[in-house]
């Protein structure tokens, strides 16, 4: 109450990891990327729908990676983005005809834009602040959706139903596994643009940005521009994953979007090891199959069991999945030196 | 002219609601610098446990006390058992921490209780208080209690010693351990007195939304707010905040044209977030100098 | 010897021959059904903001139990697989294709909520599984020339706002009303109904307002309803909401014509948590019984509902109108089953479906009879009005329909 100030020397409050250990290493990455190329060959429809949502939920935590784990600003407002990139897929698909893989641009464009334009009034908060505001904005965006303003274009309560595209070129492969592969090629396409952008000169001001923010302008970093770029990037990478999402379910819906999903987002980037990209996709898996695993233990107490599930996870592993990374490549340098 | 007093005693009415929500969320955030979520699901586990107590046969004052014992004990047990182990974790795994325990209380309350409604008692009545129609007697009652908590927070925190041991520990750990102050204990305090207020909170909030196990999410929601506007580093920041913030609401959703009404939940945050814009610790916080 | 075995072949012959449907030829079986087993599906949200209904698909599978306990239908045990889809569209997708691919169900039974429902209805279609007794009031369901895998159970939101608004054109021309809704699906889709209802005096509504279910309490919506000075009031609610209401109003010393959603009209869930003395007067529509009203205590249907509980459900909250609809829902499938016989094709399940004449479930009310037809794909379209007295519904008048077709 009194007018004194306070001084804080705090530490970041995202820790920095280590450039090298980034990303996975070549070898690795290409037997990951030949497993995930093989999958269809082996499984029912039904688990290649389910990998494609980890795909899609992969990409959506990557974005988030990138801003928390690469930039500092922490966000649960990610299922906002998510939704105007679904939205966007679903009317350009059902109301202009638009072809869907040319939805998946324009939905990114306009994320961007939506990331940039909230990045600005967030630069001048931080931490459990920014958190609050971006908790505003994905708590906002569900009953924007309703709104009856809209309805014309966005259905209203009762959504919108998306048609599946076919394989081209009469391919004989089904709307599944069609979708797998589109999904695939556009993952690791935006994956290999996000380690170059964490590598680039940007992401070099991102991360000085992150680790001491008063430092990084005084060495002449444009801080403000930087934050919203990141902002705009992430949201430009979560709104692609929404339209993907769209085309998959086949449905858009206010309900689809709600906070339930930022905590997802959330908490999947913390399972799969915040700023560590490989580590999206484990945390994906994280926010896909833990619940299910909950729920086969005990319908009753589904929550409970994903809330132990959950903490089992923590404990081990404080630093999520790169936590795991790190450990085995060391186990993997001893056997080496042996 | 009438609809616009009207407004202005119902949000102040239910913006004791937000207030007594408010406190419970600075005093933990004195304690750990962060904002829990599992708050709000805490509260609601003690207004049951009160209720259960009152179904068993305890009277209601006996019941409030026990509870609260009961919350504080919990508390401490809370943080002791998960939260130390996460102490030297980065802070968004405590954050994830928080979000699983909101699981695994919501979860329980859910099957222990069932989801259907139930009336809660009230120890001031119901009638109109002073004979107006906007606020009634439990209403007002709230009010005093939110009131007459925040007196004796501030009394706790600027004349207590352990009062004081808080404040030091969150503020500059380093230096309060160096002045022979328990740190890790003061956070536990923190846990305790911060579950204790809630579970009157919920006590004091129940009597008007009934009472059952997803009770608390919006009022946590406009809580966060509240605290947040306040000032998270002042009680009299989060009481005021509350008001602030049900009067807010109310004139929101009847003078904006339109989508006020549709729009309420929004509104009220983007108003916070205008105010955290201009004043980034909120409007009677303490301003934070970030030293490099 | 030879001349018996011979006419045996020949009676045998002859009536294989005479016989129209071919029940006594093999029986058939689609994925999901076989000489032991049926296996039905059914997604529920068991956590997250709706977990409240939860309780339908724990009643449903005790249910089932109890059908199993006796023998089964047709011989054949029931095995009841539900998953929790956590009242999300995506996740109800995912679950749905569990259920049809992996786990390989006969049918998929009463799932819940609007959204995911939609969501599954293109899905289901396609793959020509029965999307049966949907949990859901909207009148999406009841469209078999574009979906003819879908149908619903219960009367939908738009027939009940119908009876209220002709109740009030009759009886309360003067009437000007004000509306408070829930701003999803159902509170939308009521309000639609209610306005088509009123027709031409639309007009009659002077005021709306919509609440979500993350507002903590509805006093200023209440305030704002009041000072539209409106004499009726139309509370589009669910339960917690409704006795939200119901007490405020009490409380500002309100008295307008009250009407309250169905879904909100039960005794334990709403009426006495807010306050028997609140709630005089309130109108109402039922199509099935209110287990906590004493009235139906020696109700030979409601009688054996109440041994249902105490022997298969022992946890279930008779207060709860959930319990209560899964139980009628459930029976109802278990007639639909029972009349496939052996011919266990989602063909014919949705063609057993469409052929139920004046069925009665244990739960209805007196006069309210399930009827469904190729046409007709709204199994329970009648409703009763019911006034509020005492501390129990008085059903009046006669049993109406609401009229909404597709």
């Amino acid at each position: 109450m009194s007018a004194v100030e306070d001084v804080a020397t705090e530490a970041p409050a995202v820790e920095a990891v280590p450039k090298r250990a980034m990303t996975l290493g070549a070898g690795t990455s290409l037997v990951v990327l030949a497993l995930l190329f093989l999958v269809p060959a082996f499984a029912k429809n039904f688990i290649v729908f389910q990998m494609t949502m980890l795909l899609i939920y992969g990409l959506a935590v990557l974005a988030l990676n990138i801003l928390t784990g690469g930039s500092g600003q922490f966000s649960l407002g990610q299922s906002a983005f998510y939704a105007i990139g679904a939205y966007t897929s679903a009317i350009l698909m059902e109301q202009y005809n638009v072809n869907y893989a040319l939805t998946l641009p324009v939905a990114g464009v306009i994320c961007f834009g939506a990331g940039f334009l909230f990045g600005q009034p967030a630069l001048r908060l931080s931490g459990v602040y920014l958190a609050l505001a971006t908790f505003a904005l994905a708590t906002a965006m569900p009953q924007l959706l309703k709104l009856n303003f809209f309805e014309k274009w966005t259905g209203g309560v009762q959504g919108l139903v998306v048609t599946k595209p076919d394989a081209p070129f009469g391919l004989h492969l089904s709307q599944d596994v069609w979708l797998y592969y589109f999904t695939l090629v556009v993952v690791v396409a935006i994956y290999i643009f996000s380690v170059n952008l964490l590598r680039s000169r940007s992401g070099r001001a991102f991360m000085a940005i992150r680790d001491n923010e008063i430092a990084a302008s005084a060495m002449g970093i444009d801080v403000a521009l930087y934050k919203t770029l990141a902002f705009g990037v992430s949201a430009g990478i979560t709104g692609v994953a929404g339209g993907l999402g769209a085309i998959a379910v086949q449905f858009v819906a206010p309900d689809s979007y709600t906070i339930q999903l930022a905590i997802s987002l959330f908490l999947g980037m913390v399972v799969g090891g915040v700023g560590w990209l490989p580590g999206s996709i484990v945390g994906s898996a994280f926010i896909i199959f833990v619940p299910n695993i909950a729920e086969g233990i005990s319908k009753g107490l589904s929550g409970a069991v994903f809330g132990v599930l959950l903490f089992l996870v923590i404990f081990l592993v404080p630093h999520g999945a790169r936590q795991v990374a790190v450990v085995c490549q060391q186990a993997l340098g001893k056997l080496r030196g042996l | 002219m009438e609809l616009f007093t009207n407004q202005i005693l119902a949000g102040i009415a239910t913006g004791a609601i937000y207030a007594c929500m408010a406190l419970a969320v600075v005093m933990i955030y004195q304690a750990i610098d962060h904002l829990n979520f599992a708050q709000g699901e805490m509260a609601m586990f003690s207004t049951f446990i009160s209720w259960q107590l009152m179904q068993w046969g305890v009277p209601y004052w006996a019941a409030f006390v026990l509870t609260l014992a009961l919350s504080f004990a919990a508390g401490i047990a809370i943080e002791r058992l998960l939260f130390k182990p996460l102490a030297k974790a980065p802070i968004l795994t405590n954050v994830a921490g928080f979000i699983a325990l909101y699981a695994i209380i919501n979860s329980f309350a859910g099957l222990i209780w069932d989801f259907t409604i139930k009336q809660y008692p009230t120890p001031f009545g119901s009638s109109p208080f002073l004979g107006s129609q906007l606020i009634s007697t439990h209403q007002a009652g709230m009010i005093g209690i939110t009131l007459l908590l925040l007196l004796m927070l501030y009394f706790f925190f600027q004349f207590t010693r352990v009062g004081l041991a808080m404040r030091a520990a969150a503020s500059l750990p380093e230096s309060a351990r160096l002045v022979g102050i328990n740190t890790s204990w003061m956070i536990a305090l923190g846990w305790g007195m911060a579950a204790a207020i809630g579970s009157i909170a919920g006590m004091m909030i129940a009597p008007v939304v009934f009472l059952e196990p997803n009770m608390m999410l919006g009022v946590l929601i406009y809580g966060f707010a509240a605290a947040v506007l306040g000032g998270l580093t002042s009680p009299f920041g989060a009481v005021i905040g509350g008001f602030l913030v049900g009067i807010f609401e109310n004139l929101a959703g009847t003078y904006i044209p339109g989508v006020g009404n549709e729009l309420k939940l929004p509104i009220a945050l983007a108003l916070i977030i205008t105010v955290l814009v201009v004043k980034p610790a909120g409007l009677f916080g303490r301003h934070i100098v970030k030293r490099v | 010897m030879r001349s018996g075995a011979m006419l045996g072949i020949a009676a045998l012959a002859a009536l294989l021959g005479t016989d129209p449907d071919g029940a006594l030829a093999q029986p058939t079986y689609d994925p999901g059904a076989s000489a032991t087993e049926i296996r039905i599906g059914n997604i529920m949200p068991y956590s997250g903001p709706a977990s409240a209904f939860g309780v339908i698909g724990k009643t449903e599978a005790a249910y089932f139990r109890k059908i199993n306990a006796e023998g089964g239908i047709n011989g054949r045990k029931i095995t009841f697989i539900s998953y929790d889809d956590a009242y999300s569209p995506p996740k109800a997708i995912e679950q749905a294709r569990k259920l049809v691919e992996s786990d390989e169900v006969l049918l998929i039974f009463n799932p819940l909520g609007t959204p995911s429902n939609t969501a599954l209805q293109k899905y289901l279609n396609g793959k020509k599984v029965p999307q049966l007794f949907v949990a859901s009031g909207a009148t999406r369901w009841n469209d078999p020339k574009s979906f003819p895998w879908t149908m619903g159970w219960q009367p939908s939101y738009q027939s009940e706002a119908h009876i209220y608004a002709h109740y009030l054109l009759t009886e309360k021309p003067d009437a000007t009303i004000a509306v408070l809704y829930q701003n999803d699906d159902f509170g939308k889709d009521y309000v639609k109904g209610l306005k088509d209802g009123l027709g031409a005096k639309a007009s009659m509504i002077v005021a709306e307002e919509s609440y979500d279910t993350s507002d903590p309490t509805m006093d200023d919506h209440i305030a704002r309803l009041k000072a539209s000075g409106a004499n009726v009031f139309i509370s589009i609610t669910t339960p917690k909401f409704a006795a939200q209401a119901l007490k405020r109003l009490a409380e500002i010393d309100w008295k307008p014509l009250q009407f309250v959603a169905n879904v909100s009209a039960s005794v334990g869930a709403v009426m006495m948590p807010a306050g028997f003395e609140n709630a005089q007067g309130v109108l109402s529509t039922a199509y099935a019984k209110d287990a906590a009203d004493p009235q139906w205590d020696d109700d030979p249907g409601m009688k054996k509902f109440n041994d249902f509980l105490r022997n298969y459900d022992p946890e279930g909250n008779k207060l709860d109108l959930a319990t209560v609809y899964g139980y009628g829902v459930a029976q109802t499938l278990v007639e639909v089953l029972t009349q496939c016989g052996d011919n266990l094709t989602r063909d014919n399940v949705m063609k057993q479906a469409q052929n139920l004449r004046d069925f009665a479930p244990d739960t209805l009310l007196p006069g309210i009879r399930i009827n469904t037809s190729p046409t007709d794909f709204a199994p329970i379209d009648q409703l009763q009005m019911m006034r509020f007295k005492g501390q129990r519904w008085e059903r009046f008048g006669d049993v109406m329909t609401g009229d909404v077709g597709q």
